[in-house]
């Protein structure tokens, strides 16, 4: 039986993708691109996969740091104030000082949004507030400091110096740096969660807090973390958004959370811990993308435009369930044929 | 330590009642927004503060996080609670305040509304920026100069539930309907939800949908300036014109780089302060909000009431304010 099965190598290979957990997304969002190219040819071209990589390059920054949180079982409702405040203060910095380089605003923006993530982290970690409770207080409290701190003013495009907007239309390689950024932080991330030992230690948090406890990890210290990387990486999207729309305003991002938690769960991060991984929050984030650059590009009727979104996101879902479910059982029974191969029925 | 609290709760209320200015004299006039951290409404405020200064009267300027029915609800029970005497709102439904503006009313409180109006059940009068005739048709007869009478257009609104949109966008259809247009086409309305990043998206939408669109509409602020953005991003200035409804301190960059030649609004300082004048002087019982009544607003002079498109009762502030190259520089900074 095994030596059959490794004759034909591309047989194999097939089974071997089948086997991701990821596949049901990947053929999902094949499908989806495909319909929508019929329906707007447009939307298949090279200028627009850019276009639609660059307007999802904050989700998908922000998106990492929401499914370490995730992952530890909690979830993180001030990613999108985070994103707001550190975008309105590099708004403001860079309007009194158009002379800092833009590298230097990514930074800060890192650092600042680290900062109130590491808040966030310590009322979680250590106050052991309710992390649902902890992050959406601290949701309206960076909110409201994003209009304190604005005085209800937004900052506009004509505020901004050239080099801060390049950061948004520059490009490397014939890649924006938007997008670049974005790769950055998926190579570092998919480094640190797969091969380091802190980023092992935040899935066995996550799977079994007790456990994790036991065997010596400084539980308290992975919970903070991983709110701080979240803090620090909705900061950096928030310096994104706001090269990207060239405006920071005090409602950016409104709503924006549920997007990013979105883009993990259709990633297959799962909302009660223990499981999700880079390459999954990045399709997951690529789908939520792709319908929303699509949405407008396929002439319905704006009314229906919302409804489409919601059913695209459930058929999505849907898809990734029924997909999970299949390979789990084709790993059963592999298992069970394994087992009669060895022992015998 | 019960004592220390029970101290502690007393400072806070005190000083809590003397910010607000509830003991203070004069009418207390609550300005309710669409939304806060908006600059055309802080600009709005300002001219609101200056009119309640000028009359003797409290002023309060609230308004939800984001535009919101039920934010406004509430705060409108807020005010209701608080006694104030007078309420001036921007409507983000045109029925859904109605019965909790009826319920102010019913306990003595005079309400107007003025910049999107509400119902005029709920109302006594409205203060109209502009003629929704006069906006749309202005709008329509720009980008059809800028356009050459000829092309494609969309229009990039705000809500597909906002009272103030769609008034313009049905007169915009109307204007569209002169022989004068005929080889203008309207290709389509999409709707960005006044959030930047969605405005964006429908205006990227729409060159790739249409890609012989010659102009865009945009009759709200964070729409045009968007749509100006995304015009630049694309590469499309001069290729795609546009015009609509925007802040000069928004606009700015995009007038100069040439993604928008021109737009409209009208002076948010002077509708904020016509707003609040015509709610002290309600207070008062110098006017009722009835038809023909006639009175001075300040400095902006004399005003009649008159009937309005919706059956109720309007002050109308006067022509929309046309921004350009010429004039920009001198309204950045205003607002």
């Amino acid at each position: 039986m095994l030596a059959m099965e490794s004759k034909r190598g591309f047989l194999r290979f097939a089974s071997g993708v089948r086997g991701l957990r990821e596949f049901g997304i990947i053929v999902f969002i094949l499908v989806l691109s495909v319909l929508i190219g019929i329906r707007n040819p447009r939307f298949l071209t090279w200028g627009n996969i850019h276009d639609m990589l660059v307007d999802t390059a904050a989700l998908l920054v922000v998106a990492v740091g929401m499914m370490l949180v995730l992952v530890t079982g909690g979830i993180d409702l001030s990613a999108e104030s985070v994103l707001a405040l550190t975008g309105m203060v590099t708004g403001i910095i860079i309007k009194d000082h158009p002379y800092l380089s833009p590298l230097l605003m990514l930074v800060f923006g890192l650092c600042f949004g680290g900062l109130l993530g590491s808040i966030t982290g310590l009322v979680v970690s250590r106050g052991r507030v309710l992390p649902i409770i902890a992050t959406l207080s601290m949701m309206y409290i960076y909110r409201g400091i994003t209009f304190i701190v604005s005085k209800g003013e937004w900052i506009d495009a004509h505020e901004m110096p050239e080099s801060f907007k390049a950061l948004a239309t520059g490009r490397v390689l014939g890649f924006s740096n938007l997008i670049v950024i974005a790769l950055v932080v998926y190579v570092v991330f998919y480094y640190f969660t797969a091969h380091t030992r802190t980023g092992r230690e935040i899935y066995a948090v996550g799977s079994n807090l007790e456990a994790a406890r036991i065997i010596g990890i400084n539980t308290a210290f992975i919970t903070w973390l991983v709110y701080m990387i979240s803090g620090a990486l909705s900061g950096l999207g928030g310096v994104m958004w706001v090269a990207r729309y060239a405006s920071a305003q005090n409602d950016t991002a409104a709503g924006f959370v549920l997007t990013v938690v979105a883009a993990c769960v259709l990633g297959g991060v799962s909302i009660s811990g223990g499981a999700g991984t880079i390459p999954g929050v990045l399709l997951g984030s690529i789908t939520i993308g792709i319908i929303n650059n699509a949405l407008p590009m396929i002439r319905v009727s704006p009314f229906w435009k919302m409804a489409l979104q919601g059913i695209i996101i459930l058929v999505a879902a849907l898809v990734n369930v029924a997909v999970a479910r299949n390979i789990e059982r084709t790993q059963l029974r592999k298992r069970e044929e394994l087992r009669m191969v060895r022992y015998g029925a | 330590m019960r004592k220390v609290l029970l101290v502690l709760c007393l400072v806070v209320l005190v000083s809590l009642a003397l910010v607000s200015g509830v003991w203070a004299k004069g009418y207390t006039i609550g300005m309710l927004v669409k939304n806060v951290g908006n600059p055309f409404f802080e600009a709005c405020a300002r001219g609101g503060q200056e009119a309640c200064e000028e009359l003797g009267n409290n002023f309060i300027f609230q308004g939800p996080a984001t535009p919101t029915v039920e934010g406004q609800i509430e705060i409108i029970e807020n005010f209701i609670a608080q006694k104030v005497d007078a309420i001036c709102v921007s409507a983000n439904d045109f029925d859904a305040l109605v019965p909790v503006l009826k319920k102010a009313m019913a306990s003595g409180i005079k309400v107007i509304s003025f910049d999107s109006a509400v119902n005029p059940e709920g109302r006594l009068v409205h203060v109209n920026q502009a003629d929704a005739e006069q906006i749309g048709k202005l709008q329509v007869q720009a980008i059809a100069e800028m356009i050459g009478y000829e092309g494609e257009i969309a229009i990039l609104s705000a809500a597909a539930t906002m009272t103030n949109q769609n008034t313009w966008i049905r007169y915009m259809q109307e204007e569209l309907k002169d022989p004068k247009y005929a080889k203008m086409r309207l290709a389509a309305i999409v709707y960005g939800d006044d959030l930047r990043d969605k405005s964006y998206n429908e205006a990227m939408g729409l060159f790739k949908s249409y890609p012989n669109l010659k102009g865009i509409i945009s009759p709200t602020t964070v729409g045009v300036s968007a749509a100006a953005k995304a015009i630049t991003d694309a590469g499309l200035i001069g290729k795609v014109k546009l015009t609509g409804l925007g802040l000069p301190s928004e606009m700015a960059e995009w007038v100069k780089n040439g993604a928008c030649e021109a737009f409209f609004l009208w002076n948010p300082v002077d509708l904020g302060y016509l707003a609040a004048y015509v709610a002290g002087l309600l207070c008062e019982g110098t006017i009722t909000g009835k038809e023909g009544e006639t009175f001075k607003a300040g400095r902006l002079g004399e005003y009649t009431i008159r009937k309005s498109g919706d059956g109720g009762t309007e002050v109308l502030l006067g022509p929309p304010f046309r921004f350009d190259a010429t004039n920009i520089d001198e309204w950045k900074d205003v607002f």
